[in-house]
């Protein structure tokens, strides 16, 4: 396969598009929110402007803050941008998902959340580390449940390779399948967890002890908030990509296709976005935010369906 | 592969390899002279590093040059039998896994070494443990494996036992002596039962003949209790935190990276090469063995307050993560699934070989912590970035490498472990089927709760602020030491871009104990890692890398130009609040109590008790958390008294007088001849 322009090019819009269209996510989720609670909320461009803002401040940092704190947001902000722009949005056939299949790029936010929890922990303040070490419980049972359910992904479409898992997932050969629908479930619980979104972490919230992803960057400022804000947001992004593309595989434009295609694959992909935008902000919405330690209980259940589901796949190629 | 013209020149490797583990061993009697001379840490150790890095070139000239099998027969050891050693792949693979953490060690040591209170007790012993790993891996025969074996544990025993007025150090010595003859002992029946009744002990007698089927699951058993007990495998891994952490730095760092990969290397050679065709029940047994290990393994690393006890708990989890490749290994063979198997042994191998970099480089950090702070206890130190920056790096490399974040090696052998397990549902057995999913997911829990473990070891010992005084004054440590550090650690980068390198050098090892190797990964596009092809899995570190990287350098131009640069430094903001006692940061037993808590009552036991003062007391509130290792309390402490009631009686037998011992010994013989003379 030899690197042709087009590829190139369509690999650099999906870099770019990821970023730009990630604080619109934030923003739109917050919108809709804010529309079903009967508030008056901000524009859903609001995290742009939040964003132009943090970046023109001045940027404050703790005395005893080590290097390892201000290097930090740039390799939080790189790892999730190289893993959301690998996870195929509106064209399958990437030119470099080969580079990294599924299984990389979950250890790629794996280690985007490992620089997090540290530089929660480097300035010694209580809430860094409460942070911290809330974020790690809560990864230790999301992450092995993700990998659970990359493992039906890949026994189903005999590969770990996104843009092969979303060209399959178009052809009939699929079906409805018992093992697909637990995998789902247990993704939607994975990316509500690892996205600290409500029931397991309120990202609203600035009261302390309920504290988890906010507590552990309580410390950032400026341009180094600013790239962690639009981490968690690419964050978010790949998340609900990765949904996408596999359980809502239709205008995925296939690999090699034409412009046309590749249109329609842009505007399948704004119309499945806003869907779990929507989706989302009403899921937010109509749930209470567990106890800490009910936490595990719920990525729990995440943990074992897809267990069920890879079980499944073992004992039946039919389930 | 073309060899150079230098290597031409080179000697064989297996002569040169022995003839540099007879200067190791001639280098124990040398230390035992000269250690009162401060040059002799010195002398002793770059001496031990030569060796090392001689027989480290002999492995890969081995590997590299694709060689026949050499062998050589000295006139040692057992009279009919002599000493016969061997130099194929396997051995070669992992002579260059033990003489690169040797190497490292060596080199950290001729710092480290200098501080040494008790120069007496680790010199002698030092060169003669690294002779005894290399030997084992060379050795052809029963007795010189058993020799190097014992050899090795007595070795490590002494340097366990080097600050032995520690109690704590002897209560570990001792467990590690008890456990040790334990595996000794029964690799040693597992080498009776291999050599027959026609008592063929040269390995190359046992390969010719393959044992009855329950001889050969007794074999397997057996191997797995003398060899798993030495890789620290559940349940029999008790001894483990407790010897390793006990000896000095540069030794836990050869103990835990190195000495538990001698272990997995006597394990391979027994069931991949000298049993036989294995049978798909142990890779069963080897699986759930390795699964459970992997996760006891992290679990209770995750709750340890002791720096270097953390980091030997986390060796068991990853001597899990090997046996499971090497449990896959085995039933994929059993199906006559070769190319499977390759995989997975590839896995496994390439795994221990990660391991002993990134343990040895993380060992060593300890061992530079321990040596500028004096302790070992997480809640002592603090904010060691600061004052000691190197090895903060240094740790840190191998911290993200250990946790499987690429584009470190720790990912890319794990990914290969867990495509192995994606090969699985060929297997045609239902335990299998079963089983299989389960371990993955234990290996998939146990991976993530290692970065938990890390993200807590290093966060509470580099970063946040000093909990100590003596934390508070670190120094950085000396050049030798950091330099040891920093190339294994660089190595983990290195190894991690460009894996496929490490596992085509494994093919050989792959191709002897599997009967198949994994297709050369070194033609494929931009030095990518295809396991099995590429619409399947293909994982690229070198392209991660530059991703990374670039992505990296884009975002600090942007930032650089379209953002402001100026930056303040002020207090901690802390919500408002920052209270300047170092002991309201969060510690090593905070940090672990989201995770003890999940698992408090299945696995830990653990309890927790709060003794608030009545109101209007002035006394401290007590925090009070008791954590059981359930395994100990079935296992061990029964066996433990059992033991100690058996002792007690037998004590009688010491104060006879000569006439009673003259009389038990004919009594003996009389018995033994009897036993001999109705022998069907």
């Amino acid at each position: 396969m030899a690197l042709t322009l087009r590829d190139l090019l369509v690999q650099g819009a999906q870099m770019a598009l990821v970023l730009i269209v990630a604080p619109l996510l934030t923003g739109a989720v917050r919108a809709i929110k804010a529309h079903l609670v009967r508030r008056q909320g901000p524009s859903i461009f609001q995290p742009y402007r939040d964003l132009a803002r943090l970046l023109r401040k001045e940027a404050t940092m703790a005395e005893n803050a080590s290097w390892l704190f201000r290097v930090a947001p740039y390799l939080i902000f790189s790892a999730t941008w190289i893993a959301a722009a690998l996870v195929p949005t509106f064209a399958a056939g990437l030119v470099f998902s080969w580079a990294a299949a599924l299984l990389a790029i979950v250890a790629l936010l794996g280690g985007a959340r490992f620089f997090l929890a540290l530089a929660g922990m480097d300035v010694g303040t209580a809430f860094g580390g409460i942070g911290a070490s809330r974020e790690v419980m809560i990864a230790a049972l999301a992450e092995p449940a993700l990998i659970m359910i990359v493992f039906t992904l890949a026994l189903i479409a005999g590969s770990t390779q996104l843009s092969t898992i979303a060209e399959f997932m178009q052809t009939p050969a699929v079906g409805l399948r018992v093992s697909l629908a637990l995998a789902l479930i247990a993704l939607i619980i994975v990316a509500i967890a690892e996205n600290s979104r409500m029931p397991i972490d309120n990202p609203a919230t600035h009261l302390e002890l309920t504290m988890v992803h906010e507590a552990m960057v309580l410390e950032y400022s400026a341009r180094h908030l600013a790239l962690i804000e639009l981490a968690s947001s690419l964050k978010l992004v790949a998340y609900i990509s990765l949904i996408a593309c596999v359980f809502l595989p239709w205008g995925i434009a296939p690999a090699a296709s034409g412009w046309w295609e590749l249109a329609i694959g842009a505007g399948a992909y704004v119309a499945k976005f806003s869907v779990c935008a929507v989706a989302l902000a009403v899921f937010e919405t109509s749930i209470a935010k567990l106890r800490v330690f009910r936490a595990p209980d719920f990525i729990g259940a995440a943990l074992m369906l897809g267990l069920l589901a890879v079980l499944l796949r073992f004992v039946s190629q039919g389930l | 592969m073309t060899a150079s013209p230098l290597l031409a020149l080179a000697p064989p490797p297996l002569a040169g390899s022995l003839l540099a583990i007879a200067a190791l061993l001639a280098l124990g009697p040398l230390a035992v002279l000269t250690f009162r001379s401060r040059l002799s840490s010195g002398l002793i150790y770059i001496l031990a590093f030569v060796a090392s890095v001689t027989i480290l070139v002999a492995g890969a000239t081995h590997l590299w040059r694709s060689d026949s099998v050499e062998s050589l027969t000295l006139a040692l050891g057992l009279p009919s039998l002599g000493a016969h050693f061997r130099l194929d792949a396997l051995s070669a693979a992992f002579l260059v896994i033990v003489d690169l953490g040797a190497a490292g060690a060596c080199i950290f040591a001729i710092g480290y070494g200098r501080h040494e209170t008790a120069r007496g007790r680790v010199l002698p012993f030092f060169p003669l443990f690294l002779a005894a790993m290399n030997v084992v891996v060379l050795a052809a025969d029963a007795f010189s494996f058993l020799m190097g074996w014992e050899f090795m544990s007595l070795a490590s025993w002494a340097l366990v036992m080097t600050h032995h007025r520690e109690s704590e150090n002897a209560r570990a010595g001792y467990i590690y002596i008890v456990m040790a003859s334990l595996g000794t002992l029964a690799l040693l029946f597992c080498f009776g039962l291999l050599a027959g009744s026609g008592g063929g002990y040269d390995f190359a007698a046992m390969r010719a003949h393959s044992p009855a089927p329950v001889a050969a699951a007794s074999v397997l058993l057996m191997a797995l209790i003398g060899a798993g007990s030495k890789a620290g495998l559940a349940p029999l891994h008790a001894w483990l935190p407790l010897a390793h952490p006990a000896a000095p730095s540069h030794v836990s760092a050869l103990m835990s990276g190195v000495m538990t990969k001698v272990a997995v290397y006597g394990f391979i050679r027994i069931a991949f090469d000298l049993i036989g065709a294995p049978l798909w029940w142990w890779g069963l047994i080897v699986l759930l063995v390795g699964g459970l290990s992997a996760v006891l393994g992290v679990l209770f690393a995750m709750i340890q307050t002791d720096l270097k006890r953390v980091l030997a708990y986390s060796t068991i989890e990853n001597i899990g993560f090997v046996f499971v490749g090497l449990g896959l290994a085995l039933a994929f063979e059993a199906n006559g699934l070769t190319a499977a198997a390759a995989l997975a042994f590839t896995a496994a191998i390439f795994h221990a070989f990660n391991h002993s970099l990134f343990k040895s480089a993380l060992f060593l950090g300890s061992g530079a912590v321990l040596e500028a702070t004096g302790a070992r206890e997480m809640d002592k130190l603090g904010g060691l970035i600061h004052r000691m920056p190197a090895t903060a790096l240094a740790f840190l490399m191998g911290s993200v490498a250990i946790s499987a974040v690429p584009p470190f090696n720790g990912f890319a052998s794990e990914w290969l472990t867990l495509q192995a397990i994606l090969l699985s549902p060929q297997l045609h057995e239902w335990p299998l089927k079963i089983l299989v999913p389960g371990v993955g997911a234990m290996l998939a829990l146990a991976a993530a709760l290692a970065a938990a473990c890390f993200v807590r070891a290093y966060g509470v010992t580099f970063l946040g602020r000093p909990r100590s005084t003596d934390a508070a004054d670190a120094k950085e440590t000396d050049f030798f030491s950091l330099s040891a550090m920093l190339s294994l650690a660089v190595a983990c980068l290195i190894v991690g871009v460009l894996p496929g390198l490490v596992m085509d050098a494994f093919a050989p090892a792959a191709q002897l104990a599997v009967g198949a190797h994994m297709p050369a990964q070194i033609h494929d596009r931009w030095l990518s890692i295809v396991p099995v092809a590429e619409s399947r899995s293909s994982y690229n570190g070198l392209l991660v890398f530059a991703f990374a990287l670039a992505s990296m350098a884009a975002t600090v131009l942007a930032i650089h130009w379209f953002a402001s640069r100026s930056l303040r430094r002020t207090p901690a903001w802390d919500c408002g609040f920052p209270n300047p006692n170092s002991i309201t940061q969060y510690g090593a037993g905070s940090m672990a109590q989201p995770v003890r808590r999940v698992f408090a009552d299945f696995v830990f036991r653990a309890r927790e008790q709060v003794d608030m003062p009545a109101p209007g007391a002035f006394e401290a509130a007590r925090f009070r958390v008791d954590v059981r290792d359930r395994l100990w309390d079935a296992l061990y402490a029964p066996i433990a008294g059992l033991v100690a009631f058996v002792s007690d009686k037998l004590n009688y037998l010491q104060f006879l007088t000569i006439r009673r011992y003259l009389s038990l010994v004919f009594a003996s013989l009389i018995a033994l001849l009897l036993a001999l003379a109705l022998w069907p």
